[in-house]
């Protein structure tokens, strides 16, 4: 029988071990990238299954996310006499903060549980391991292609959210709501910028596309290989990469928005 | 059988001229943790001949495989691929022994999400530059030899055990290796897959002057096809041979291994407390 | 390069992720109205800039012509030194006067410039010496009470003098 210090200590130990482990495959990563893209077919076929498929959810959800918005920005601006503002807020909420994390949460949800069962099921059918055997690197042929679909669609479908996201909102201010629609988009332009708000917008959505994507693929080459592994595998994809998404979320809005 | 082209035409007596063994374990010893799995093992095997691997569940037949690749370090002790030791290689020196090797797994572990071909197809267009016409015709040529040209636009999911497991030894072979080695291959096949599959391995290490190692539990097909018997039990090789040797054995283990005994040096209750005890038996 | 069967649709889901990009820079955001013309650039001094930020926006007339490159601190005057980058396509007399203006109630604060009469413009590397400082408003709150207090002190000043006069 262990001490609870021993217990303690040995969880430290094997934390330790884990972000060690995670780190390595980290590195290894970006090591096989070079290689990895200059077979850029893989990529592509990773962002077919990453980037296309997600498109729809994606959409849908984008559309309704900036149409309440708009609603509930119509119902608060009311107050202080400044409807013709809301669509500048539906712009920005999205731009800066719902586009890339909404986008990063649906993704993981969506695309980032098919990436940990998929890398998982391979490694309990031994297909990696004979890929291994075939003196072929798994993470540079089966990992680099994934995580760098994973970084590319990211930025892209947050875009799209954002895009669809103020379409909606147009769509339930201008017709919907009967507010005037010059007001409507030379508010927005006018507070909008294009550095500042989008190109940070971007910046977050590559930096959630990295750590999702990482998380979901960590999560899969490392898990045990059997259902139950790939199942208990695929939950702490989700369950970590968004509460990673929500706290670099707060740390990237502290140091860009706050001049 | 039906005839199928041989990829390289090498008398048998080239083989034995080597006198080298392709693979030789010294000394080896290979554990986690507390746990001993093999122990002082030695083991040597000369080019173009079968080897069979028989023991006990978690007797370390696996893992002699495992240490053959490298995906398992021993604790202590040599493993030489051609007399090459495996221990100090980088990962590019590995790689290139282990393009040398095949394997086969167990189920076959073929990649799901390409087909028959392109399973085969997989190492060459990883490791070669060669055109698509002539990828085409080596993966139509290795799908010939196991029998399984038609299979060739099926997906894994829509194809038998028995047939993943031959598209699996056609991808295994597509390199001309100079080592084989096989993973259970019989495990749960049904009877004319298994004497196929044991026909396959014997034919295509002849013919292509392979060398094999064969892990499995199907005495009677391994001894048929193997040229020699190693039995792998308590850590250690308790018997080595032709299969004729370990058919008469006086082992008393590998009699109770051979002739499938229930009870022997491996016991058939699991160390319980005294039956009085336990049904309240009093006389 | 080998191409795959998805190619076409990952080339379309690009496509639609590049489009929602430019419509957010274009339609949402003000890349059509950024600035990208050459500048001159003049300094004034301020004995308060209030909220004035770098960056902030330089108006004449409500219309930008410049914009804050940078704020410091003068330790020989005690002042504000801000310098401003004017577009090289507007000119203004020497004498124009720079106040700091904010945009609505609460608003962020910017500087408003008004030309002068003088006949020579300003050029790069000048001093508009005309400046009005920031509104504070703790300042403003004094002043409102002083004036009030001073109001009340005059009133009953008149009746001691009408009574003082025999």
């Amino acid at each position: 029988m262990m001490s609870f210090a021993a217990h303690v200590g040995l969880g430290v130990r094997r934390l330790l071990a884990d972000w060690g482990a995670s780190a390595r495959l980290f590195g290894a990563l970006l090591a096989a990238s070079p290689r990895a893209l200059m077979r850029f077919v893989l990529v592509r076929e990773q962002l077919f299954y990453l980037g296309n498929r997600s498109l729809l959810i994606i959409g849908v959800s984008g559309l309704f996310v900036g149409s309440v918005l708009a609603l509930q920005g119509d119902y608060a601006l009311q107050r202080y006499g400044s409807r013709e503002a809301v669509g500048l807020l539906t712009a920005l909420s999205l731009v800066r903060e719902l586009g890339p994390v909404v986008t990063a949460l649906l993704f993981a949800g969506r695309a980032g549980t098919s990436l940990t069962a998929e890398i998982g099921l391979m490694k309990a059918g031994e297909q990696l391991t004979a890929m291994e055997m075939m003196a072929v690197d798994p993470v540079q042929r089966v990992l680099a292609p994934r995580f760098w679909g994973g970084l590319i669609a990211m930025p892209l479908l947050a875009a799209v959210f954002s895009a669809v996201g103020i379409m909606g909102g147009w769509l339930v201010d201008v017709p919907l709501l009967g507010i005037d629609p010059g007001a409507f988009w030379s508010q927005m332009q006018g507070g909008v910028d294009v550095f500042k708000d989008v190109g940070n917008g971007v910046i977050k959505s590559l930096v959630f596309g990295v750590t999702v994507t990482f998380v979901a693929l960590l999560q899969g080459y490392a898990c045990r290989p059997t259902p139950e592994g790939v199942s208990a595998a695929t939950t702490r994809t989700v369950v970590l990469s968004s509460l990673a998404v929500l706290a670099l979320d707060f740390m990237l809005t502290a140091m860009m928005f706050s001049i | 059988m039906a005839p199928f082209l041989p990829l390289r035409l090498r008398p048998a007596c080239v083989n034995q001229l080597a006198t080298a063994p392709l693979i030789e374990l010294r000394n080896i010893s290979v554990g986690y943790g507390d746990r001993v799995i093999l122990d002082g093992v030695n083991l040597k095997l000369q080019r173009g001949k079968v080897l069979a691997l028989i023991g006990t569940s978690g007797g370390g037949k696996t893992t002699v495989l495992r240490l053959l690749g490298r995906q398992l370090r021993p604790l202590s002790g040599q493993v030489l691929f051609d007399g090459q030791d495996l221990a100090p290689l980088n990962l590019d020196a590995l790689y290139t022994v282990r393009r040398r090797m095949g394997m086969l797994f167990q189920f076959g572990a073929l990649f799901t999400d390409l087909s028959v071909f392109e399973n085969v197809a997989f190492p060459l267009r990883e490791h070669t530059d060669l055109p698509e016409a002539m990828i085409r015709d080596l993966v139509l040529m290795k799908l010939n030899a196991v029998g399984l040209r038609g299979a060739r636009d099926l997906l894994p999911s829509e194809i038998s055990g028995g047939m993943a497991r031959r598209v699996a030894l056609a991808r295994a072979i597509a390199l001309d290796p100079d080592l084989v080695l096989y993973d259970e291959p019989f495990a749960g096949l049904d009877p004319i897959s298994l004497g196929v599959a044991a026909r396959l391995i014997r034919d295509l290490n002849d013919a292509l002057g392979l060398t094999s190692i064969i892990v499995s539990h199907d005495l009677h097909e391994t001894f048929e096809i193997a040229d020699e018997v190693a039995m792998v039990a308590n850590g250690r090789v308790v018997a080595q041979g032709t299969p004729d040797e370990l058919r008469h054995s006086d082992d008393p283990l590998v009699r109770q291994f051979v002739g499938a005994e229930a009870d022997g040096p491996v016991r058939f209750h699991q160390p319980a407390r005294p039956v009085a005890e336990d049904f309240g038996v009093t006389r | 390069m080998q191409s795959s069967r998805y190619d076409a649709w990952v080339g379309l889901f690009v496509l639609i992720g590049g489009a929602a990009l430019l419509f957010l820079a274009l339609k949402a955001g003000n890349l059509l109205s950024l600035n990208f013309d050459a500048t001159y650039q003049v300094s004034a001094r301020f004995d308060n800039i209030g909220g004035l930020k770098p960056n902030a926006a330089v108006k004449s007339a409500g219309v930008v012509v410049g914009r804050v490159e940078s704020i410091n601190f003068d330790d020989k005057t005690f002042q504000a030194k801000v310098l401003i980058n004017l577009y090289k396509a507007t000119q203004f007399p020497k004498d124009s006067s720079a106040k700091i203006l904010t945009s609505g109630l609460l608003g962020e604060q910017y500087i408003g410039l008004e030309p002068g009469a003088d006949e020579k413009n300003l050029a790069g590397g000048d001093v508009i010496k005309q400046t009005q400082s920031a509104v504070v408003l703790e300042n403003l709150i004094g002043q409102f009470i002083n004036s009030k207090a001073s109001d009340l002190g005059s009133a009953p000043a008149q009746p001691a003098a009408s009574g003082s006069k025999p």
